[in-house]
């Protein structure tokens, strides 16, 4: 694997300029089952995160906490140095409306495991969807964004495209660029790549690259540890809700320190 | 299976003269279909019922083809389907925006309001609509004045129910509130049926409540409720005939009130059976409309046309098995 230095826009961390993201002592849980035990974790602006860990680990579950689609029990997660799900008033700490949370989440990209595109609408129409209905971009605008978007993802000739008539790497892409139309400062990826066959996982890899070369903000699940090694500035491991390891690609998945994350990292090796 | 011929195999087929593992030379193209003797007999019992049933038709003297004819086309006639598809029409139109308010008001997060609207599914579908309509055709027996104010407090206005509850008022009352417990169930079950994966996918993209209904769940819901809402207009054009008991002028009515005094009771029966099957057919042409509308981006192909749908053309079997599964996509 060739490691990437070439990458212009490294992570930058000044006082001035507070981390994108910032989850402190998250909790959550689901009935009797506590999924999220505590999480710690910061990410700065320009950083890849990628986050590791073995199946029912709270891995989902986290990156749905940041853009409010769980709600979260205890603890805080800010992004860009808002409060996420919550306001503050008065001393005391109050649930945010749907509409203010709507608005927290426009800034916040996601793409799933299963793409979820809107079957209904073509590639284009996708990736024109939230622009024009959300941000009230004018239609010609918001069809030439979209336009460029889908050549970014390698799909300019599929946009009259319906989703089920796209290879599932190509629905992915489409994903990618219907997220990146709302010029979000932060992505969030829950494991892009796991409902591809093998060989379509390469030509999102590709387009995941290409994002954090050109700086963006990614909060990244996967299984891919090639992709960690290479492009990630940062990996995470995570097991029964709690954060075990964190650190650099190289230190973390060559020389993990715990043996949980030894053991779960064996099974790729 | 003596009738299923081998396709032709094209040069030395003997198995010795080849080595072990190898396979004949073998050209499939050409092959006979299989035969199917069974079909070509139930053609044959169906076209003898078919000539049975056409003399009985002909020959028949009670079916009386003249008057029907003659009737057919009657003004009266024509003053009973009015009645018929108006009342079909607003009832439907109650039953479809009742049911929209009734499913979502069952899907709320709210208990009280979830559990109102479960009763009255509960009610309206659990009594028979004839029964419905007798009792809101019957209601000044129950409620000889209805007014309107604060209970125990001052009365803001009042009316005497017969006068208010004519037969046509009852009609649509009846229809459309027990039709409005139907198609709330069958717009849930449609709402149901989307992947909460595009609530989220819609959501984590900044959509609104409203707008994420609009334009990513209802479309989808529509492929679910078209279906099921065309058999429940069909449904209701026939249901409108139970309306002749509270003597309101709708199509049955109407030739009943004819053969009671002609006596022509077949043919004018026959009258009522063409105009429902009339209806009822241009009903379903106006479905195969609507449910090729939303039948955007469901199948890998281009929808089937609407003439070989409206003809009872099946589309190419290749074509039908490419639709694609929300599994498959998975
Ligand atoms: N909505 C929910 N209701 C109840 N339990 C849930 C819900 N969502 C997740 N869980 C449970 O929470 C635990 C963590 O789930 P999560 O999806 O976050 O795991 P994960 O690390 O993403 O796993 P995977 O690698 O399989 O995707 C699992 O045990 C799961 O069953
Ligand atoms: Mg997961």
């Amino acid at each position: 694997m060739i490691q990437d230095t070439s990458r212009p826009t490294g992570p930058k961390d000044t006082p001035a300029d507070p981390p994108m993201v910032v989850a402190r002592h998250v909790r959550k849980r689901f009935g009797h089952l506590e999924v999220l035990r505590g999480i710690d974790l910061e990410v700065r602006r320009g950083e890849v995160v990628v986050i590791l860990g073995p199946s029912g680990s709270g891995k989902s579950t986290f990156l749905r906490c940041i853009n409010h689609l769980e709600r979260i029990d205890a603890g805080s997660i800010h992004v860009e140095g808002q409060l996420i799900g919550f306001r503050q008033a008065g001393g005391r700490v109050h649930h945010l409306r749907p509409r203010e949370i709507t608005r927290q989440r426009r800034d916040i990209g996601m793409v799933f495991q299963h793409f979820n595109l809107f079957p209904h609408q073509t590639a284009l129409e996708n990736v024109m969807e939230a622009p024009t209905g959300v941000l009230r971009v004018p239609k010609a605008e918001a069809r030439k964004a979209a336009t460029q978007l889908l050549t970014r993802v390698g799909l300019a000739d599929k946009a009259a495209c319906y989703p089920r008539q796209l290879s599932g790497g190509q629905q992915q892409r489409v994903a990618i660029a219907r997220a990146l139309a709302m010029e979000p400062k932060l992505m969030l990826f829950d494991e892009p790549t796991s409902a591809l066959d093998p060989e379509l996982v390469g030509e999102v890899l590709a387009s995941m690259r290409d994002l954090a070369r050109e700086g963006l903000t990614m909060l990244v699940v996967t299984h891919e540890v090639g992709f960690a090694k290479e492009v990630a500035d940062r990996v995470v491991f995570m097991d029964g809700g709690q954060i075990l390891e964190s650190g650099r690609p190289q230190d973390v998945l060559d020389n993990p320190t715990h043996p949980r994350t030894r053991a779960f990292l064996r099974r790729f090796l | 299976m003596s009738t299923t011929h081998h396709p032709t195999v094209r040069g030395d087929a003997s198995e010795a003269e080849h080595p072990p593992g190898a396979v004949p030379a073998v050209d499939v193209a050409g092959a006979a279909p299989v035969r199917h003797p069974l079909r070509w007999l139930s053609v044959l019992i169906l076209a003898v019922l078919g000539t049975q049933l056409g003399h009985f038709l002909v020959t028949n003297p009670h079916f009386e083809w003249g008057t029907v004819g003659s009737y057919l086309g009657a003004q009266v006639i024509g003053q009973g389907i009015a009645t018929t598809v108006e009342l079909t029409a607003i009832a439907m139109l109650i039953g479809i925006a009742g049911g929209v308010l009734v499913a979502v008001g069952r899907m709320s997060d709210n208990r009280v309001l979830s559990s109102v609207c479960g009763a009255y599914v509960w009610f309206f579908r659990g009594v028979p609509v004839l029964v419905q309509l007798v009792f809101w055709y019957n209601l000044s027996a129950l409620l000889p004045r209805i007014s309107f104010g604060i209970p125990f407090g001052p009365e803001f206005a009042s009316w005497h129910t017969n006068a208010l509850i004519t037969p046509l008022l009852a009609a649509i009352l009846g229809l459309g509130l027990n039709e409005a417990a139907y198609m709330a169930e069958i717009v849930r079950g449609g709402l149901l049926g989307v992947d909460p994966g595009q609530t989220e996918a819609a959501s984590a993209l900044g959509m609104g409540r409203a707008r994420l209904l609009r334009r990513v769940i209802l479309p989808q819901a529509m492929r679910f409720i078209i279906p099921p809402t065309g058999s429940q207009v069909i449904n209701m054009l026939k249901a409108t005939s139970l309306v002749s008991v509270i003597a309101l002028a709708d199509l049955l009515y109407t030739v009943q009130s004819i053969y009671n005094r002609t006596f022509e009771t077949i043919p004018l029966l026959i009258v009522a059976c063409l105009w429902y099957l009339i209806m009822t057919s241009v009903l379903y042409v106006g479905q195969s409309f609507i449910e090729r509308h939303y039948a955007r981006g469901a199948t890998r192909h281009a929808p089937q046309s609407f003439w070989s749908f409206a003809l009872f053309r099946r589309a190419p079997a290749a074509e039908r098995d490419a639709t694609v599964s929300k599994e498959e996509t998975r």
